[in-house]
């Protein structure tokens, strides 16, 4: 059977423990890009309008954590986590929480990164306008956030990528257990290394499209909200 | 129509000064007193410093030295003043929306900026377009909506760089019909221009500038009449001025 037939039974068979995975995954990684954005966008933007000693070595840096390695960040957030860790009394470790920290930790750099170059662009063009209405630091900076939401759908974006497709860091602090803290990337990891390719390939398959399909919904808001915003 | 007292922020009073970008000078020891009634109009070749002066005497530019005042005062609240850039940046909303955005930057309360919205896109001959992204609106449109969102602050002096330029005359028509109603209300309009014939039209007095320095401040009639200088004289004549 090929990787598109198995893909296509296991859908039709409506297997609740696909469902439940598919589902686990979505949740994590969307709640990891939620809180990402809530950190990221208006750290990025508050990098975009101040200027400090040592602004240039933050973006830098900043820039450099968007390739963060998962096992490294995995292995960060377990140590926090784990029970001699600092935050071990929270209980967290091996649960869909710890993997939304972890995820957090990666998507937060990329998205804070891609939008202080989109607040940045688009405060060069608004400097003048803003100044010259005496528009004060806060409202600036929501001005910009929301006339750049647009182009922050694909900041947004390249978070959940790296979180849809994101394995190494959920793996060391889920522990990928049946039916509690396994997504699709680590069944695929899972039945990979037990040789049941043909799951592991539906798997991915179905990974991929649901990437699609949210890429295409962001794509859509994104061009209707152009239309109507300008 | 009624005429509003001039504005406290007049006279606007450049007490020789200087302003430098680096090592170049961009205005050198300027002089000038803007004082209430007809437009003043800078005009000058490109590099002149027109724009320079016309962004101090809003306060966007501080003097590199000397002074300038706002109604006697060197430091001003910039509220009853506003300007419209050679290129304004329309902010991504719709047309309303950016004259909103001005209404509330200016303090008015949320309740009356629709009504006060529509009021100015009206004047400025934008009815209908409220709704219109701003940035899909055509470069004189988007001229006249920047000249509608100056007008949100109600301003007692109101700055214009270069509002006509690469506009076709219909559209140059439009603003220059706006700034006469504008200027017969009682505000004081500041401008600059590469045109010639629109400093005719418009100016009371005018100001030329040349390599950052002031040239001529004359009524605009004396100024086209009988310019005192060898500069006004090759300019008025369309000579190049380099």
């Amino acid at each position: 059977m090929t990787g598109g037939e198995s893909a296509l039974q296991l859908v039709l068979s409506g297997d609740p423990g696909l469902f439940a995975i598919v589902r686990l995954s979505l949740l994590v990684s969307l709640s990891a890009v939620l809180l990402a954005a809530l950190i990221g966008v208006p750290a990025g933007a508050l990098l975009a309008l101040t200027r400090f000693r040592g602004r240039e070595a933050v973006v830098v840096i900043l820039n450099a954590l968007m390739g963060l390695p998962p096992v490294v960040v995995g292995l960060a957030v377990f140590l926090l986590l784990s029970r001699s860790g600092p935050l071990g009394e929270w209980g967290l470790l091996f649960t869909p929480q710890a993997m939304v920290i972890a995820q957090t930790v990666l998507v937060a750099p990329i998205i804070a990164a891609l939008t202080r170059q989109t607040i940045e662009d688009l405060w060069v063009e608004y400097q003048a306008e803003l100044t010259a209405m005496n528009v004060g630091p806060l409202r600036r900076v929501c001005t910009l956030i929301w006339d750049a939401r647009f182009s922050l759908v694909t900041a947004l974006l390249a978070g959940f990528g790296r979180a849809a497709a994101e394995v190494g860091a959920i793996i060391i602090v889920g522990g990928n257990i049946d039916g509690f803290t396994r997504t699709m990337t680590t069944a695929i990891a899972l039945e990979t290394s037990k040789g049941d390719l043909p799951l592991a390939v539906g798997l991915g398959i179905i990974l991929i499209v649901i990437v699609i399909i949210i890429n295409a919904l962001a794509w859509a808001i994104r061009r209707t909200g152009e239309r109507y915003a300008g | 129509m009624s005429m509003r007292p001039p504005a406290l922020d007049l006279p606007i009073m450049f007490i020789d000064v200087r302003i430098m970008a680096g090592a170049v000078t961009i205005l050198d020891g300027v002089t000038l007193t803007i004082s209430p009634g007809m437009p003043t109009v800078l005009i000058g070749p490109n590099g002149a410093g027109k724009t320079t002066l016309l962004r101090a005497a809003m306060g966007l530019v501080p003097p590199s030295s000397g002074l300038i005042t706002w109604g006697g005062r060197e430091a001003s609240d910039p509220k009853h003043r506003a300007i419209m850039f050679q290129r304004p940046a329309m902010l991504r909303r719709s047309a309303a929306g950016n004259v909103r955005y001005a209404l509330a930057a200016a303090g008015v309360p949320r309740g009356k900026r629709h009504e006060r919205a529509a009021a100015l896109l009206a004047e400025v001959g934008l009815a209908g377009l409220e709704r219109r992204p701003a940035r899909r609106l055509s470069g004189g449109e988007q001229q006249r909506l920047a000249l509608a969102r100056a007008l949100a602050r109600d301003p007692g002096i109101l700055f214009l760089d270069e509002p006509t330029a690469s506009l076709d005359p219909a559209a140059t028509k439009a603003i220059e019909d706006i700034v006469r109603v504008v200027s017969a209300r009682g505000v004081k309009v500041v401008m600059c221009t590469h045109d010639l014939g629109q400093a005719k039209r418009l100016a009371g007095n005018v100001v030329l500038l040349h390599r950052g320095r002031l040239i001529e401040n004359t009524p605009a009639t004396q100024f086209f009449a009988t310019p005192r200088t060898e500069e006004a004289r090759k300019f008025v004549a369309g000579e190049l001025l380099v």
